[in-house]
């Protein structure tokens, strides 16, 4: 019991915490994952690569929906983003129990990062080998977060994680613009990935999530908010087409 | 017999006008046949544009007044931004049935504008249960006197004057035929420019 009651992460010397850098290179050996926030959107997406052409891929869970309006991606370690991703799921839903609406994004990344710095600072665990990108639309328009397994999160226009993160940024840093609209953002997200992929790139081998700002109208004229929605193989295969 | 809910005394009603809301009560505080306090408080703002009222056990709702004050700010902090009545309500209703077994003795209403300008009103049993209005909500110990005012009285899309002179002629009429309720009336109307209190001037019996 005592050999567990203190923290794995502890200060190195150059006030760095080693543990987490280590965190930071297990997501930089991951697979690659972008982000945009359009006008009336937000775009992830990221590769789905599967280690053998026996891996059935379309049972692959990379892109999440937490709840109707919030969506989430990672780069690093699956095992890990799973249970972070049940950790998300039940956050919204406490929320949702109190205040019969889903939580603004930037409430939902507060309480994730939370729980990813606690992770740092308990006994007997260690860092989420992940960074997340998280993407919705509440009060204040599109958002998107990135979280880092420090539980540092950082909001943004448009990023990267994962392997390929640098030049992917330098590469979204010359085509983002502020009034970017959704479906140019996902093309750009789509020609980001395609920078950095080896081999051929088909709808099998990414995953797009996509969350316009725009309520969807009922058979019955009611307003239904934003829904998080995974593009379909087929969704995904027209933009390819148009991208080649 | 001996109520619980009836020891303090209270009258409560809320009313939906056009792009306004009203919400009154009482000012008696007693403890069973006696009188207490001519001025006790127990329509609340939460936020510029939401109105919580109590009825019930004086102690709970002071107590939830309190309660509520606090998650409301801490939702201010966290969120940075202002609750909105429907949103509150959930709160509250949530707050209440938390406590199912072993509950505060209040009966809430509550009463706001949210951002579009869109009046709301609900009210609440003590565990929690939302009452969703299209006209009016009371409750209290002059309760039953209130429907029937309410009732006769209120007509849909009321002007803020109006609904000034339906609300307090509901009110001061229903406590006056209620012992436990009355010695002085206050009423808010919450219109997109603002709040206007008045002090009812009644009997003060």
């Amino acid at each position: 019991m005592d050999r567990y009651s203190f923290s794995l992460t502890t200060f190195a010397p150059n006030g760095k915490l080693l543990q987490i850098e280590h965190a930071l290179a297990a997501v930089g050996n991951g697979s690659t994952s972008v982000g945009i926030k359009a006008a009336n959107g937000v775009v992830i997406a990221t590769e789905k690569k599967a280690g053998s052409s026996l891996i059935d891929v379309s049972s692959l869970e990379h892109m999440v929906m937490v709840c109707e309006s919030i969506g989430m991606v990672y780069s690093g370690m699956g095992p890990d983003f799973r249970v972070l991703v049940n950790s998300a799921r039940k956050a919204a839903q406490k929320y949702r129990r109190i205040y019969m609406e889903d939580p603004p994004v930037r409430i939902l990344v507060k309480e994730l990062a939370s729980i990813m710095q606690e992770f740092t600072q308990s006994g007997g665990v260690r860092p989420f080998g992940v960074s997340l990108l998280i993407a919705g639309v509440d009060d204040r328009g599109p958002n998107l977060y990135q979280v880092d397994p420090s539980g540092s999160y950082f909001p943004w226009k448009a990023t990267a994680i994962g392997k390929n993160m640098v030049n992917s940024k330098t590469f979204l840093e010359k085509r983002f613009d502020n009034d970017i609209d959704l479906e140019d953002a996902v093309y750009t997200a789509i020609l980001t990935l395609k920078e950095g992929f080896e081999g051929q790139m088909t709808e099998q081998s990414i995953d797009v999530g996509v969350i316009t700002t725009i309520p969807t109208t009922q058979a019955d004229g009611k307003q239904k908010p934003p829904r998080f929605q995974r593009l379909s193989p087929a969704e995904i295969k027209d933009y390819l087409s148009n991208v080649a | 017999m001996h109520s619980i809910m009836e020891y303090n005394g209270a009258a409560i009603v809320a009313m939906k006008g056009k792009n306004c809301i009203a919400i009154g009560a009482d000012k008696r505080l007693g403890q069973r046949q006696l009188t207490v306090d001519t001025n006790f408080k127990k329509v609340f703002p939460i936020t510029e544009r939401t109105y919580i009222g109590l009825s019930g056990l004086a102690t709970d709702v002071k107590t939830l007044h309190d309660q509520f004050r606090m998650r409301v700010n801490l939702y201010k902090h966290r969120e940075e931004r202002v609750i909105e009545p429907k949103t509150f309500a959930n709160l509250v209703s949530h707050v209440l049935y938390e406590r199912r077994f072993g509950s505060y003795l209040v009966n809430p209403v509550i009463a706001g504008l949210d951002k579009n300008d869109i009046p709301f009103i609900c009210g609440m049993d003590s565990i929690g249960c939302i009452d969703l209005a299209d006209n009016f909500i009371v409750c209290g110990t002059a309760e039953e006197n209130l429907y029937g005012a309410c009732e006769g009285l209120w007509e849909p899309d009321l002007e803020p004057e109006e609904l000034f002179e339906t609300i307090s002629q509901a009110l001061l009429n229903s406590v006056d035929r209620d012992a436990m309720s009355g010695w002085g009336a206050v009423v808010h109307i919450i219109t997109p420019a603002g709040v206007i209190t008045r002090d009812l001037k009644s009997r003060m019996d």
